[in-house]
């Protein structure tokens, strides 16, 4: 019969030899395999990471927690065009979109914006697909962070709260990123002092 | 009134090998993680205190805290019998090990043994064959299919290889002429004359007695009776808590002491290369006395017998992590159509070898 792959190999049935039967043989070359392996462990290879202190780098391509950007002043990026949750292939993605209104300009940066947003973390996949469907670049599946593992259901479902990326980047504190009026206001002005 | 027994120097030497055996087994749970470890490239405890080295104390914690549990059904009386028999045996049997030569303070003269019997080797095997009933008990008293065949398989394998490693022994007493452990051990080193280790003049000997030593302590790759696959967890499927932690405590218990026999009997016990020259040349040299320079052999050797058992507790383990387990009928096998024969055939060739004058 035709091989398909090379790799057949042909076995025999030959009586085994007396050093096979003997069994001890074979025994102290598995020893020696073993007691290769113990000296390199002691002198430098181990496959271990010391996991909290030490943390195994991420493979470029790697897609982790999503977050829903800004633009360059600050304004959320997303129009709740929905065609992310389209895309989806696992319906992760719920939102509901909402007008936006007159002096909220600093806030969202299309006339229409998300008023709520909701990854269901126990759904998603983690594709990468509705980062593609995004016409605005809102949607970003992070390379360096996974969502954290969590004791309730309801807790894996990631709202705005938690998915909108933080005004000033520094800030690690996930929640509470709405910006304040105040925020609001200074970045309006910003704006309308913008060029068009 | 009752007189009590004055406490003499031995009840002291027992307390000590009870202390340090219970000591060397809490480690022995730490070496095996970290010796597992490093064969398999990997790092081993390294959480509790410096090195893990407080890991058996977390262990102990962990096992102290946990739930009693008795299965319905069960015998509680053979239930709490089962590992504390287990733990019995194994501590009783280093009582006759010599653990080093004599010890001379003045005209006081302390031997570093617990009980100095001529019938040392009976002791330690009558010993060892009790302790396969903290096992059969154990397995008995849970109500438990799985672990009832835990326990018979224990019982069948342990009688199995007693019988080869009890032959395999005959074949070292024809040499030495006594069953005294110190006798023998003595026997292995004379002052003036060479002498070689047991293990020279018995390798077929020492080599089946070390796979039956494997077999006796329930070890890889004879650890069928505690097989998960296919037994659930074996005879201790029941147990939990330090009921469950004497009878893993007994194995490592077990384990030491076979390492120390093997030692004095095949690898000259407490003796050392060259003991007596390093001892004449400290009196005639150095000008020490006797008695002194007879007491830092001793020391010497003292360290030296727990350096062989060491490298005996070492292989035991780099064997459980090298082999895979035996199916059973293969253990059966091996046991009744291999060893026992070999044995036999080595106590001809022994006694031909004594007759030919070739070995004494």
């Amino acid at each position: 019969m035709q091989s398909l792959s090379n790799r057949a190999k042909k076995l025999e049935a030959k009586p085994m030899t007396l050093a096979e039967r003997a069994y001890l043989p074979a025994i102290f070359q598995g020893l020696s395999i073993t007691m290769r392996h113990f000296f390199r462990a002691a002198t430098k290879k181990q496959v271990t990471v010391r996991y909290p202190e030490e943390k195994r780098p991420f493979s470029p391509i790697f897609r982790g927690l999503h977050v829903l950007k800004r633009d360059e002043v600050g304004r959320e990026r997303c129009t709740a065009c929905g065609l992310c949750a389209v895309a989806c292939p696992a319906e992760a993605i719920t939102m509901v979109a909402g007008e936006r209104k007159k002096g909220e300009e600093g806030l969202y940066r299309e006339e229409k914006y998300a008023v709520s947003y909701e990854v269901n973390m126990l759904r998603c996949i983690f594709c990468g697909l509705c980062e593609e469907a995004c016409p605005k670049a809102a949607v970003y599946l992070q390379p360096d962070k996974m969502a954290p593992p969590r004791f309730e259901r309801d807790e894996f479902i990631y709202g705005k709260d938690r998915l909108v990326e933080p005004v000033d980047p520094n800030a690690r504190s996930i929640r509470g990123i709405q910006l304040t009026p105040e925020q609001a206001q200074a970045l309006s002005q910003k704006i309308s002092q913008q060029p068009a | 009134m009752i007189e009590l027994p004055t406490l003499g120097w031995q009840s002291i030497v027992i307390l000590v090998v009870f202390g340090v055996s219970l000591l060397i087994a809490t480690y022995c749970t730490y070496a095996e993680r970290v010796i597992a470890a490093f064969l398999q490239d990997r790092v081993g405890p390294d959480r509790a205190g410096p090195f893990g080295l407080l890991q058996p104390l977390a262990d102990a914690v962990k096992l102290f805290t946990k739930e009693e549990f008795f299965p319905a059904g069960a015998n509680r009386a053979l239930f709490v019998l089962g590992p504390c028999l287990a733990m019995i045996t194994a501590l009783m049997s280093s009582a006759v090990i010599p653990f080093g030569n004599v010890i001379q303070f003045g005209t006081n003269v302390f031997n570093l043994q617990g009980i100095e019997v001529n019938i040392g080797m009976l002791w330690v095997f009558g010993i060892v064959s009790l302790g396969v009933y903290g096992v059969m008990i154990g397995g008995w008293a849970s109500n438990n299919k799985f672990s009832l065949l835990g326990a018979i398989r224990a019982g069948s394998q342990n009688i199995s290889y007693e019988l080869a490693m009890g032959m395999a022994l005959i074949a070292v007493l024809m040499i030495s002429g006594t069953l005294s452990l110190r006798e023998i051990t003595l026997q292995q080193s004379v002052a003036g004359e060479w002498h070689f280790w047991n293990i020279v003049k018995q390798p077929l000997g020492f080599i089946i007695f070390l796979v039956c030593a494997f077999a006796e302590t329930n070890r890889t790759p004879f650890d069928l009776p505690e097989c998960e696959t296919e037994l659930v967890g074996g005879y201790h499927t029941e147990y939990s808590s330090m009921k469950m932690g004497l009878y893993l405590f007994a194995e490592y218990v077990n384990v030491f002491v076979a390492s120390a026999v093997m030692s004095v009997l095949y690898f000259g016990g407490f003796n050392f290369p060259f003991q007596y020259e390093l001892r004449d040349w400290f009196v005639n040299s150095q000008g020490w006395e006797l008695t002194s320079a007879q007491n830092l052999i001793s020391i010497v050797g003292l360290l030296g017998l727990f350096g062989k058992i060491f490298a005996f507790i070492f292989f035991f383990m780099w064997v459980r992590w090298t082999l895979p387990r035996f199916r059973y009928d293969q253990l059966m096998r091996l046991g009744w159509t291999i060893l026992i024969p070999l044995a036999i055939f080595n106590i001809l060739l022994t006694g031909g070898l004594i007759l030919g004058g070739i070995i004494k």
